[in-house]
C-alpha cells in the first residue's frame, strides 16, 4: 500500500489486533487514573455509531471506562416546534418544495412527519444529500418556492450558508432555508452547569473541531478542570483519545488533546468560521431537553433575512418543546439515562416505527443500541 | 452523519469554487468554497457535498506510525 492509499484507507484504524493492544493500554491507563471507574461523555453521535457498530462501549465498561451519549445529534436535538413549522410549510402551501436531509424527514411529532405528511397541491419533499442540490431545484423551478430545512452544527451550517449566501447574490428570491443551526461549546457548558450528570471527561466531535478548531473547548479544561480529546471516527481513533483522557486524569493536568490531527488543524478552518462569521449572528436557542441555552444558535444576519424561512413565512418558532408523550430523547440527550431505560424503546419504539428522533437518526443513540444491540 | 473517509481531488474548477472528487472509487461533486485552496491530488473531507479540511498526510503518517507501534509492542 503506498503512503496516500495507507493515509485514505481505514487500514490499522480498524486492525483487531491494534484494537485489542489499544484496550490493554487503556485499562492500564484506567486503573493509574485512580478511582472504580471513569465516566466520559461522547459529544458527537458519529462518535456514538462508531462506539456501539464496534462493540467499543461493552469492551470499555469491562475495563471500568463508562461512555455516555451526549447531545452530538442535530436531527435529535432539534426541537419539534421546528420539525412541525417544516411540516406545515409543506402541508399547508401550495407549489413549495421542501427539501432535507433523509432523517430529517422521518422524526415523529404530534402532527406526524414529514416523510408521512400529505403535501399540498403543487408542493413536495425532496431529499437531498447537500444544501447545493436543494438550490438547484429552486433554479430549475422558479414557479416554486423551494425551502431547504437545514439542520446542523458548525461542520453542515457552514455549507448552507453559503448556499443561502448563493440564492441571494445569484439573485434567486425562491429559495430560502429554515434553520436549525446549533453550535457545540455552549451545550457542553450548560451540561457542566447543571451537574446532573457526572462526567470525567469529553470525546470531542472530529468535524465540528475540523471548523471550530481545539481551542473552542478550552473552558472546559481552564474553568471546569474536565479533561478532553479531539477524536476521529474509526475504532483506533476513540481508544487513542480516551487513553489521552485517561492520562489527563492520571496526571491532574486537564487539557484539549488532538488525536485527529490528520484533519483537525491547530486552529481548524478559519475560512469557514468567517464564512459563518459574516452570514450568520449567534442567537439563545432552544434545544430538545436541554432547554433555552445562551448563544447556542445561529441566525442569519439582517443582511441575509430575505433567504431566512422563518422570516419569509411568518413562522413562529422556538416556543415551547412538544416532545411526544413517553419519549425520553431529551434525558438520553442529557446523558441521565440509557437508551433501554426508556419504556418504550424496543417495545413500542423502534428503527421501523420511531416514537422519538433518537430512534429515526443514524446519529441517535437510541438507534445505535438498537441496530447493535448494545446491552444497558 | 460524518463521513472519516477521506476522497481524492480530482479536477477543480476555480471560477466556481467546485471540483470533482473521488470518494472510494465514485467521482462526487464537491463544493471548494470553504478552503483557502485546493489542488488536484490532495485529499479532503467532504461534509454534505462541501470540503471542510484537508487531510494533512504528515499527521496521518505519524498517527499509523504510532498503531503499528502500539500494536507491535504489545
Amino acid at each position: 500500500m503506498n503512503k496516500k492509499g495507507a493515509a485514505a484507507g481505514p487500514g490499522p484504524y480498524r486492525d483487531k489486533k491494534t484494537i485489542a493492544a489499544l484496550l490493554r493500554v487503556v485499562e492500564e491507563r484506567r486503573r493509574a487514573a485512580g478511582g472504580p471507574s471513569c465516566r466520559i461523555m461522547e459529544v458527537c453521535g458519529t462518535h456514538t455509531m462508531t462506539i456501539h457498530r464496534y462493540g467499543l462501549k461493552k469492551m470499555l465498561q469491562d475495563v471500568g471506562v463508562g461512555l455516555v451519549a451526549g447531545p452530538g445529534c442535530p436531527v435529535c436535538i432539534t426541537p419539534n416546534d421546528i420539525h412541525e413549522a417544516a411540516i406545515r410549510l409543506v402541508t399547508e402551501r401550495e407549489n413549495l418544495l421542501l427539501a432535507a436531509f433523509g432523517d430529517m424527514t422521518r422524526v415523529p411529532t404530534k402532527i406526524g412527519s414529514l416523510q408521512k405528511s400529505a403535501a399540498a397541491r403543487g408542493s413536495r419533499i425532496q431529499i437531498v444529500y447537500s444544501p447545493a442540490e436543494s438550490l438547484e431545484s429552486a433554479r430549475r423551478n422558479p414557479d416554486k418556492e423551494v425551502v431547504f430545512f437545514g439542520a446542523g452544527f458548525e461542520t453542515t451550517v457552514p455549507a448552507i450558508a453559503l448556499t443561502a449566501a448563493k440564492a441571494l447574490e445569484d439573485g434567486i428570491v425562491n429559495y430560502s432555508v429554515l434553520s436549525a443551526f446549533w453550535v457545540i461549546p455552549p451545550p457542553l457548558r450548560a451540561i457542566l452547569e447543571s451537574g446532573r450528570s457526572r462526567i470525567d471527561g469529553f470525546l470531542y466531535p472530529g468535524h465540528v473541531s475540523a471548523i471550530i478548531g481545539p481551542q473552542a473547548y478550552d473552558f472546559v479544561a481552564e474553568e471546569f478542570r474536565r479533561p478532553g480529546a479531539i477524536a476521529g471516527f474509526e475504532p483506533a481513533d476513540i481508544l487513542l483519545a480516551i487513553i489521552s483522557i485517561l492520562e489527563q486524569i492520571a496526571a491532574g493536568r486537564p487539557q484539549v488533546a488532538n488525536e485527529y490531527t490528520r484533519v483537525v488543524s491547530p486552529d481548524g478552518n478559519p475560512t469557514a468560521r468567517a464564512v459563518l462569521d459574516r452570514i450568520l449572528e449567534p442567537k439563545d436557542a432552544v434545544w430538545r431537553g436541554l432547554g433555552r441555552i445562551s448563544k447556542s444558535g445561529l441566525a442569519f444576519r439582517p443582511a441575509f433575512a430575505a433567504a431566512d424561512a422563518e422570516k419569509k413565512f411568518g413562522l413562529k418558532l422556538g416556543s415551547t418543546d412538544t416532545e411526544l408523550p413517553g419519549c425520553r430523547c431529551g434525558d438520553v440527550l442529557k446523558g441521565l439515562i440509557e437508551p433501554p431505560q426508556c419504556r418504550l424503546y424496543g417495545r413500542v419504539c423502534t428503527p421501523e416505527k420511531p416514537q422519538g428522533p433518537c430512534m429515526v437518526s443514524f446519529e441517535g443513540s437510541c438507534l445505535a443500541f438498537h441496530k447493535y444491540g448494545t446491552p444497558s | 452523519m460524518c463521513l472519516g473517509i477521506p476522497s481524492k481531488i480530482v479536477s477543480v474548477d476555480e471560477i466556481h469554487q467546485t471540483g470533482q472528487a473521488d470518494h472510494l472509487g465514485t467521482r462526487v461533486m464537491v463544493n471548494l468554497a470553504l478552503l483557502d485552496e485546493a489542488r488536484v491530488g490532495e485529499w479532503v473531507i467532504i461534509h454534505a457535498g462541501f470540503a471542510i479540511s484537508k487531510l494533512n498526510d504528515q499527521e496521518a503518517k505519524e498517527t499509523l506510525d504510532l498503531l503499528r507501534q502500539i500494536a507491535a509492542h504489545e
